[in-house]
């Protein structure tokens, strides 16, 4: 009968704190991590919303190429004038 | 008394175990409840770097696409500038236009950075009379288009002088005085009656 109230004692005063505390500690981490990954889904929405002129990228190539092969047969043009320029002087 | 004591027992040990019951039940279902949160937060962090991910995938290709071409473009104009003018004078240019640039060098001429740039100024000569002589319309071409090409780089300046409509470089006989001053001036610019009359006398006062 003894050793049975010692238990209840155990049960009471032992392990109810400590199962109250771990599981207390378990809900507390859980609870601080909400908020970090509403901040975490924010910031990747707005990050997704700043990629959103990427696709300008393609026109900025195409306009690129454009401008280069431009300026690739002025030079050439210009070389071929300067020189004809020089032969004539 | 004995059936009294183990009934107490039995009922403390159950309430007990209730308790502890009890406090699973409520830490476990707030913990599931915040995870469910964080489950549902993490759905739209998967979204967000899942739509990230996608728009950045073809951005590699894309710039390197971009560098590709205007590599292309400064080899070209590299090329250009170094054949027309000669190394000394391309790095006198690029100095002139952006001071302290010829130091760097250029990209595909190693030995450029140690060439000794000449200060070239506003005019160039070399190539700009022969722009000239091919009908645009620079002020360089409005006195000798038909002239011969300056060929004198460390004259230049001077010579390129020369080619703008102005009378004084020709060093002409007889060029506009400048205004004479003073009160023998043949135009005198305050005309006022008593200048060069005498002084007026006031009486005096006693």
């Amino acid at each position: 009968m003894t050793l049975w109230w010692i238990g209840n004692a155990l049960l009471l005063l032992v392990v109810l704190p400590i199962v109250v505390y771990l599981l207390n500690g378990v809900l507390q981490s859980a609870r601080s991590i909400v908020p970090s990954v509403q901040g975490i889904a924010t910031v990747a929405a707005a990050g997704s919303r700043d990629l959103d002129a990427v696709a300008l990228l393609l026109t900025t190539k195409d306009q690129v190429e454009q401008t280069v092969a431009g300026l690739a047969g002025y030079g050439t043009s210009l070389d071929v004038i300067l020189d004809d320029a020089e032969r004539q002087s | 008394m004995t059936v009294f004591a183990v009934v107490a027992a039995g009922v403390v040990m159950v309430l007990a175990v209730v308790l502890i019951v009890l406090a699973l039940v409520y830490y476990l279902v707030s913990t599931i409840v915040a995870l469910r949160k964080i489950n549902a937060g993490l759905d739209e962090v998967i979204s967000g770097v899942g739509e990230i991910v996608e728009k950045s995938a073809p951005v590699n290709d894309v710039v390197n696409a971009i560098n590709s071409q205007l590599d292309a473009a400064v080899d070209v104009l590299e090329g250009l500038l170094v054949k027309k003018a000669g190394m000394r004078d391309a790095m006198g240019l690029i100095e002139g236009m952006y001071p302290g640039a010829a130091a760097a060098g250029l990209r595909n001429f190693p030995e450029s950075g140690s060439v000794d740039a000449p200060r070239i100024g506003e005019v160039y000569t070399k190539g700009t009379l022969s722009l000239a002589r091919l009908g645009r319309a620079a002020p360089i071409a409005a006195l000798s288009p038909q002239g011969a090409v300056l060929r004198n780089v460390e004259g230049g300046s001077l010579a390129a002088r020369a080619l703008y409509p102005d009378v004084r470089h020709t060093t002409p006989e007889k060029l506009p005085q400048s205004p004479v001053i003073g009160a023998d001036a043949p135009e005198q610019y305050e005309q006022r009656e008593d200048i060069g009359a005498p002084r007026k006398r006031f009486p005096a006062s006693r």
